[in-house]
């Protein structure tokens, strides 16, 4: 009983350091990526091939003087980056990394691969991804500037905008899964139609798929999707009158948002660990790659597309996104039961 | 060991604190947010009274529950922020109009 | 169960502390982020009733939804602060029913407690039905969607109704009237 407990504690503290690295990577690889992507270098100073950036921008931004603006609330002020970035990190839950192991026979006896195993996963993912405006209104509210307000209210009403597809292209893979845990949603597309197309839900779903992306992109409040962060237009946005720490706490929740949606999206639609020529206790190695192809995804987007307007933004989710989302989730529905499948 | 009784203790609680905030506030917005106190305090009876009797009615009704708080509220604010706009105020007993 | 009465014991100790500051904080963004954690707590509460799917659905639609408009209507309006009035008649005529209020309302709380405690004893109520307990949520999700569909169904239909109307509503109710056209 005491080892589960110290098994579960280890495993969460565990998820909980390979996010912070995983972040630490993903601003080493946007830097590197853009700077391909403009023709030029990149961070290649600090350390081999510039590997210890992002080890050195978070120490710069440790030791920057921590201000705060004269109007500010102070407790929504401080408590703001604390909700985004916990948010970020709770999502990551109830996401399923891998298939059961025994970490090379350390344990006595197979754990499975993840933090939670709670029955109504994707809604729990829903839910936090809900909660995660509060940190960007309350940033925008509490630091009592013009900018940040309307920032914080631009972002607000385009993520509640863009939640909603989000939700129904989740919905139409519970449909064809049957099941509302991650990992039931990911054993349903273990196995090969034919000996070999993976039955992956991407293969299924495309639309569903696409939406699922593009509504991921505008939750995290990423490029082509970002006019709330437009530094051309708003300083900063919501994040204008922080520094130092409250700062990277911005940062680090935005990139491990990007993680959190690119994970669910390979455990949703790419077939989560599983893969080809690797036992299932090595699942993790097929995650990490796919992840890692969804992240480069939105790096590539982010420095190939202009940024949308905000009138052409809300458009675009409201009009546009959300009843190819209704669409979708019909078809899946209608197919479903059509086929008997 | 915990019983119904807990619960129900906590529902009624949470009801009086509701209610107290509805008599006591004198800001429209502070006493819509303790009818949402009230409604929550009547969805957790129901969903004990629902494990008790071992039914999943309960959960049901408290879908339907929040469903109308959320309509409810949405039509509250708007008549909160069509108010504000005719008074500038957010203090009910400024709207005395129809007091006799 | 020691760690079910902790929890419980934790989370009911949080809703109703995190509930009575939300009725006594002067700045309403803050009642608004205290009440976001009350229903938090709430949550939590279900989860222990073996209702996670009701848990969630709280968090989504009364955290995620009603509080952010609750939020965003505060933060629009610039809701002032609740002023004491300094001079004393004002003070009798507002102290007086004030009190009243709060004694009526401990009224209250006693006599539910009352109705509580006479319907089902000092002991409590036996050890909750083991009838149809579920236990894993999905088949839970499962009933209440066949439950929900079936015997609710007209319900469920008068629900999206309702919520149609309201959101009307709303937006006829909150609209600028301007004075060329008919509003």
């Amino acid at each position: 009983m005491t080892i589960t407990v110290f098994v579960q504690f280890g495993l969460a503290l565990f998820v909980f350091v390979m996010l912070l690295l995983a972040a630490a990577a993903m601003v080493y690889a946007e830097r590197k990526l853009a700077a391909a992507f403009q023709q030029r270098r990149g961070p290649n100073r600090v350390g081999p091939m510039g590997l210890l950036q992002p080890f050195a921008d978070v120490i710069k931004l440790m030791f920057k003087e921590q201000l705060r603006p004269g109007g500010a609330d102070r407790a929504l002020f401080v408590a703001a980056p604390i909700i985004s970035a916990a948010c970020a990190f709770a999502a990551f839950a109830v996401v399923p990394f891998g298939g059961s192991t025994t970490f090379f026979g350390l344990l006595p006896e197979p754990i499975a691969l993840h933090v939670a195993d709670v029955n109504v996963a994707i809604l729990v993912v829903f839910a936090i991804a809900s909660m995660s405006v509060y940190g960007i209104v309350l940033a925008g509210w509490a630091s009592n500037s013009k900018y940040s307000l309307l920032g914080a209210l631009r972002s607000a009403s385009q993520m509640i905008s863009y939640e909603i597809s989000y939700g129904l292209s989740l919905a139409a893979v519970l449909v064809l899964a049957g099941s509302l845990s991650v990992r039931g949603i990911v054993d349903a597309q273990a196995g090969y139609w034919w000996g070999i197309v993976p039955r992956w839900f991407v293969l299924l779903q495309p639309l569903g798929f696409l939406i699922y992306m593009t509504a991921g992109v505008a939750e995290t409040n990423r490029a082509p999707f970002d006019f709330p962060e437009a530094e051309q237009e708003l300083v900063a946005g919501y994040h204008t009158e922080y520094s130092s720490t409250a700062f990277m706490m911005f940062f680090l929740a935005e990139y491990i948002n990007m993680v959190t949606v690119s994970a669910i999206a390979t455990s949703l639609f790419l077939g989560g660990w599983h893969g080809p020529f690797l036992p299932e206790s090595l699942g993790w190695i097929w995650f990490l790659l796919k992840v890692s192809v969804l992240v480069f995804l939105y790096i590539w987007i982010r420095w190939t597309l202009p940024r949308y307007r905000y009138d052409q933004l809300m458009h675009f989710g409201w009009k546009v996104l959300l009843p190819a989302a209704v669409v979708n989730l019909i078809a899946t529905a209608a197919m479903v039961v059509y086929l008997g499948a | 060991m915990i019983t119904l009784n807990h619960y129900l203790i906590v529902s009624a609680i949470l009801f009086a604190t509701g209610a107290a905030g509805v008599f006591l506030r004198r800001n429209v917005i502070t006493v819509l947010l303790s009818i949402e106190i009230m409604l929550n305090a009547a969805n957790l009876a129901l969903v004990a009274f629902g494990r008790y009797l071992g039914r999943v009615d309960g959960q049901i009704i408290v879908f339907f529950v929040v469903t109308v708080a959320a309509a409810e509220a949405a039509v509250g604010l708007a008549l909160v922020i069509a108010l504000f706009r005719h008074r500038e105020s957010l203090d009910p007993d400024t709207f005395t109009t129809l007091r006799w | 169960m020691a760690l079910e009465a902790l929890f419980f014991y934790a989370f009911a100790a949080a809703a109703v502390v995190a509930s009575l500051l939300v009725i006594g904080q002067r700045n309403p963004m803050h009642s608004v982020m205290l009440l976001i954690a009350s229903f938090a707590a709430l949550a939590a509460l279900y989860v222990l009733l073996d209702a996670p799917f009701v848990a969630v659905i709280q968090i989504i639609i009364y955290t995620g939804a009603i509080l952010v408009l609750f939020l965003f209507v505060v933060m629009l309006l610039n809701a002032p602060q609740e002023d004491v009035p300094e001079d004393a008649g004002r003070r009798i005529r507002v102290h007086g029913p004030r009190r009243l209020g709060a004694v009526l309302a401990g009224v209250l709380a006693l006599e539910l407690v009352w109705a509580v405690w006479a319907a089902f004893g000092p002991r409590g109520a036996p050890a909750f039905a083991q009838g149809e307990r579920v236990t894993e949520a999905v088949s839970s999700v499962r009933r209440i969607g066949q439950v929900l569909f079936t015997d609710y169904a007209f319900a469920f239909e008068v629900t999206s109704l309702l919520i149609i109307v309201a959101m009307i509503g709303a937006v006829i109710l909150a609209k600028r009237r301007s004075d060329a056209g008919s509003g």
